[in-house]
Formats: C-alpha cells, structure tokens, sequence
C-alpha cells in the first residue's frame, strides 16, 4: 500500500475514515475491470446515445463571433437530457453501481443538476436515489427539488454548516459510511477522494472527445482556446482532457463572486491554497485557521469551496489559466447569450461566455474559441427575474 | 521519562475508559473544567477533539459542538492552551482526535512539536488512512507521539496487518459503521473484529462510536476489550449543561464514575 495511487500532481489521494477505504477499491478495482469491457462500453453509449441525446451540437455563434472578433463555438451541453452535462457522469455511475452490484444511490446536490441528473440515470436504471441539497439550496432551486422527487428520487434538505453543496456533500460522506455496504455515492464532480477524480473525468472526456472530432470536421484543425466554467471542475475538465496533449490553449473560469475578499466568492483556485477537504488533497478555501471558509457566488453550482484535484496540478503545471467572473459580468453574460444567440446559459456556464466576451479583444479573427456551454438556464431564470427586479426595459 | 505513546499504552493496563471531549466547548474557558472533571471522575485517558468546519466522521453532537467551540473563537493555539491548562493540575495521558486539514494546514513536523510542546501523548487523525500517513508517521516517531488508527468491521485482514503495524499507543475500534453518536446497543459486528485485531497485535484495543450506558462498557470489555471510548453521550451532556458549570462538573464526574465503575466490575470478573 506504499504506493502513491490516486495523486495528480502533489494533489488528490484518499483521505477519508478507514470505514470507506474498501469501498474505494472495490469501485476502484470494478471501475478499471469494466472501463474498457466492450459490453460496459456499449451499455453506456447506448443511454448516451438514445436516452441523453449525445452527440451535443457544436453551435457556430454568428453574432457573438462577428461581436467579439474570433469564430466562436459553443458546446451544447445545455441540450443533454435534464439541461446539463451532469448525466454524462451519472449514467456511467449508475451502470457502474448497478455492475457492483449495489442496491442504492446516494448523491450530493448544489444547484441541483447533478441531483435531477442522478434522479433521471435511477430512474432509467431502477435504482433508488436519496439527494443530499443545502436547505439554502432547496430554497433556490426549488423547481429542482420537485424534478428530482417527481422523478421519484428522495431530496433530503441539509441544515448543517453553510446549509449548501459543501455541507450537502459532508452529509452525503456520512450517510454512505453508514451504508457503505449496499449503497454507492454518486458524486456529482471531479472531487472527492480517489478514484472519484478519475471516474468523473474519464465520464465528462466524451465533452472534449466530441468537440475535437467536430472542430477538426467542421474547421480542418483544433480549437485554439477552450473556455469552460469551473466549481468543482467536472464540465471543464470533461471538456480540456482529451485535448490536453494538443497545442491548445485552455481557460478554466471560476467564481468571482462580489469580491476576491474572504467569503465573497468561489474563485478557490485564485483565492485559495492547498488543503484536504471531502477526502481530497487540493485547493481550499479556507482561513488561517484552517477552517473552510465562506463562498459566494450567483451560481449555486460554483458556491463551493474546493476544486477537484487535477485542476490543481493543471495550475501549478500552468498548462490551464484559472480567470475569474464577478456576479455582474456572469449576469451581462447570461442576458447577452440569450438576446444575441436565442440561448439562455445557465449561471455556471455565463461565467465562461463571460470570460470571452470580456477578452475579446485578445482574440484573432481567425482564433477558433470553444465555450463549453455546461447546462441551460431554464432553472436560473426566475431567480435572475427577481435580481433584474423589472428594472430592464423590454426589448 | 517515559514517551507519549507508551505512556498511552500503559494507561490500558488494566481495561480503562477514555473520556472525548470537544477542544472549547462550550468555550475555551469552561472546556478546561470539562476536561478537569472528567479526569476527577477517573478517566484514564483524555480524548481532545479538535474542532474542524467539516467534521464528516462525527454525527450531528459533535458536530454542535465543534461549531460551539469555533464560533467561540477556539483557534489552534487555543487547543494547545487548553493542552497546557490541563497538565497544570493532570498527567493522565492526551490524545488527538483531528482531522487532517488542521494538522496540514499548520504544517505536519510543526504540529507534532508543539503537540508534544504542550504535552499530548497521542495524535489519531480521523480521515488519514495509512496509505496517506506517511508525513505523520513520520513526525509521530521523530516526537515520541503515539499514532492511533482507526479499525472498522470494512477492514481487511491484510489492512489490519499493515495497520497494526503502524498504530501506537492503542488502536481505535470503530464499532459500528457510520459516524459518532449514541445509539442503542453495541453493534454485534465490533466482537469478531476485536477477536481478529486482539490475534495480531498486543497493543492495547479500545472500542468507540456509539457506546453510552455503563451496560454497554460491560460487554466490550466482557469481550475483550482493553478500553472504552464515550465521545458523544459526553458531549451531550456538555451541551445540556451549558450555561450551569457546577451543575456540568457534576454531572460528567458522575458519569464518568459510573462508566468507571461498570467497567472495572467486570475487569475484575474477567481476573485482571
């Protein structure tokens, strides 16, 4: 056991109570068996295929491209079924959990995406679901909450701590130590204790596998820069992974939140330094205590204090750029794509169309730019109505 | 003079009870008559749990309590204040219990020299299986500190061996799957994994998670056990006293006396 599995960089490994290390072997060594078994394989892309609806598009955006001086595409994960990236991962956890055999799904919910995405892969799957979700959350989302339990998965709202994704997932690391024997943690992103890191990503690459092939079909050559919005990090890392050995540039845009100040934002990887949190060595919002600290962000799906692993070694490496988006650029954002595009992005995925239309002057006229566009924003659309508060004029 | 983890291990030479306590709860005044009547009611060693935003091996009382301590202002030199205030008056043997960010975030050799400084004896850090010890195993042997593992009944006998291996002081057994808190009867699943760590290892075993009643430490240590470990049901009583110091010093040397008295009947019943 002295070798050092399960790291990316300095970063990752498994810190978690010994109660749940034979559960991480077991789906670490069940997870590599049936990665590449070609009846695993076509299961999978069966549901992707004809149940999720992939491929996704990869949308030329003629005005955003005319307005910001480069070809600019987005990656339509928002059209996955359930309106985000999140059942790429859960589908291919789900088949994983039933393949082990066991007879529960637990997961943990911030906006919750991921929850309604592991509410729809039980469904399909006939396992049963129960969703950790911050009280707070469930107040914000609270459309989400009855998808999930139409869906017929169990919400259980979390009063504990921040009452949001992180004490949603502490809730959830508790529950499955409880139950580690029948049930599997479907959790939601590219964090957690090894080899959640890993799963998660390998699941999200089909963003990245697709975008490359349609970039070289429909341009003749790969993208210059990837643009996608990181919390935890899974649609970013889905979409830079398969691409990561290519002359490529990659932005991965955090939460800025009100302000870099403490407790303001999300933005772990420009405000944070390495700490372990849910059973991974990584970046951390924390204080000089060592506490986690306070997040703020507009997205309910970037309010969260860490980041998965292998965003921390790609920063250090500084083979990925970690930028940033304020509320109120995230906000223009989200109300530009719809009005110039007929797309309404959800929150988390603004913070990257941010990013590029704030930079767009670095970009060359023939600089092929990729957002990956992680889910629609259906489910943001009341609560931006009540920020807008009437005071935009019709248009 | 003796070392931290043998002084851990001898306080099991007869079967003994180890008391937890959250570091600053209710405050980091009173948490020191918290530790003071404890080690009055006869606790052989003192559990000091240090409080952490995230607790994810602790049910809802410690977690109340870790917020307690926190949002009244409990820092890390704090705990160590409180490791201080207590050898004033106790020698009784101190161990950790923390998790791992507390110990990285300060730096892994610098916290067991002032571990050590303060004078604790054992460090058990809860999310820190062995394949991630190594740095702290480190600093546990360069300081004499003892390491303290947790075992649960998900462990292996091959992870027991390597375990038992580089466990100190004594080896936690976790006796229930789950997290801390009081529950009603010992989970039956704790006396077949006390019989396999008790057949690889002579360093002492003490059975935690979910033990309260004098009945409970009856049957752990009818079964073996070297000692028993009572967090929650301790907790509790803290939380229930608050605001009544002299009622709370009361109630835990009671408490304690009576888990004590239940234990040592049937250490003796058991001939030792």
């Amino acid at each position: 056991m002295k070798e050092k599995t399960g790291y990316y960089g300095d970063f990752g490994g498994r810190f978690v109570p010994e109660t749940l290390m034979a559960a991480l072997y077991e789906l670490d060594g069940e997870y590599r068996r049936l990665k590449d078994d070609p009846a695993f394989k076509a299961e999978l892309n069966y549901y992707l295929t004809e149940f999720a609806g992939r491929e996704t598009p990869l949308t030329f955006c003629r005005n955003m491209s005319e307005y910001c001086g480069c070809k600019v595409y987005l990656k339509r994960e928002d059209l996955v079924h359930g309106g985000a990236h999140k059942l790429n991962n859960t589908l291919g956890q789900a088949l994983l959990a039933k393949a082990m055999g066991k007879k529960r799904l637990i997961a943990e919910t911030g906006a919750g995406q991921h929850g309604v995405a592991a509410a729809i892969s039980g469904a399909v799957l006939n396992l049963p679901v129960e969703v950790f979700m911050g009280e707070e959350d469930c107040e914000r989302q609270k459309l989400n909450v009855f998808r999930m339990e139409l869906m017929g998965a169990k919400v259980h709202p979390v009063s504990s701590g921040t009452k949001t994704l992180k004490d949603a997932t502490n809730e959830a690391l508790r529950e499955w130590s409880k139950t580690v024997d029948y049930t599997h943690y479907l959790i939601g992103s590219v964090v957690g204790p090894h080899p959640f890191p890993m799963i998660v990503r390998d699941f999200q690459s089909v963003i990245g596998e697709e975008t490359r092939r349609q970039c070289l079909a429909k341009e003749g050559r790969l993208p210059d820069t990837l643009v996608a919005c990181v919390g935890g990090g899974s649609n970013a890392i889905g979409m830079f992974y398969p691409m990561l050995k290519d002359d490529v540039r990659m932005v991965g845009v955090e939460a800025g939140g009100r302000a870099l100040t403490p407790g303001d934002n999300g933005a772990t990887l420009n405000t944070g330094s390495p700490g372990v949190l849910h059973g991974a060595l990584s970046y951390l919002i924390q204080n000089e205590e060592g506490q986690v600290g306070e997040t703020h962000s507009i997205s309910a799906g970037l309010d969260y204090p860490g980041v998965g692993p292998e965003h921390s070694m790609l920063k250090e490496m500084n083979r990925v750029e970690y930028s940033y988006a304020m509320d109120d650029e995230v906000l223009e954002a989200f109300s530009y794509l719809s009005r110039t595009e007929g797309i309404i992005p959800a929150l988390e995925s603004s913070h990257a169309v941010s990013y590029v239309l704030k930079n767009k002057d670095t970009f060359d006229r023939d600089d092929i730019v990729v957002i990956c566009l992680s889910g629609r924003g259906d489910k943001d659309v009341a609560s931006v109505s009540k920020l807008f508060g009437g005071e935009q004029e019709c248009r | 003079m003796k070392c931290g983890k043998e002084r851990v291990a001898a306080a099991f030479v007869r079967p003994g009870f180890v008391g937890y306590m959250v570091a600053g709860d209710p405050n980091p005044v009173d948490s020191v008559e918290v530790a003071k009547s404890l080690i009055e009611g006869g606790c052989d060693v003192l559990e000091l749990g240090v409080p952490f935003s995230d607790p994810v091996a602790d049910g809802s009382v410690i977690q109340g309590a870790d917020k307690r301590a926190i949002d009244a202002g409990i820092t890390m030199d704090g705990v160590f204040e409180i490791v201080k205030a207590v050898r004033r008056f106790s020698d009784v043997p101190i161990v950790f219990l923390v998790y791992y960010n507390s110990v990285f975030h300060r730096g892994v050799e610098r916290f067991y020299d002032e571990a050590l400084e303060a004078g604790v004896d054992g460090v058990l850090i809860v999310d820190l299986p062995p394949e991630e010890a190594e740095p702290a195993l480190k600093a546990s042997r360069r300081t004499g500190i003892a390491q303290i593992f947790l075992v649960t009944q998900t462990t292996s006998d091959e992870r027991l061996d390597v375990i038992v291996g580089m466990a100190s002081g004594f080896i936690y057994l976790v006796s229930s799957l789950g997290v801390t808190g009081v529950r009603t009867g010992v989970s039956k699943g704790a006396f077949p994994l006390l019989d396999r760590v008790k057949a690889r290892t002579g360093i002492p075993v003490a059975v935690g998670f979910g033990i309260s009643s004098p009945e409970e430490a009856a049957e752990v240590v009818r079964h073996g056990a070297d000692g028993v470990i009572v967090g929650s049901a301790i907790v509790a009583r803290v939380e229930e006293h608050r605001g009544n110091l002299e009622g709370m010093r009361e109630e835990l040397r009671g408490y304690v006396r009576r888990m004590k008295c239940s234990i040592e009947a049937e250490a003796g019943k058991r001939g030792r």
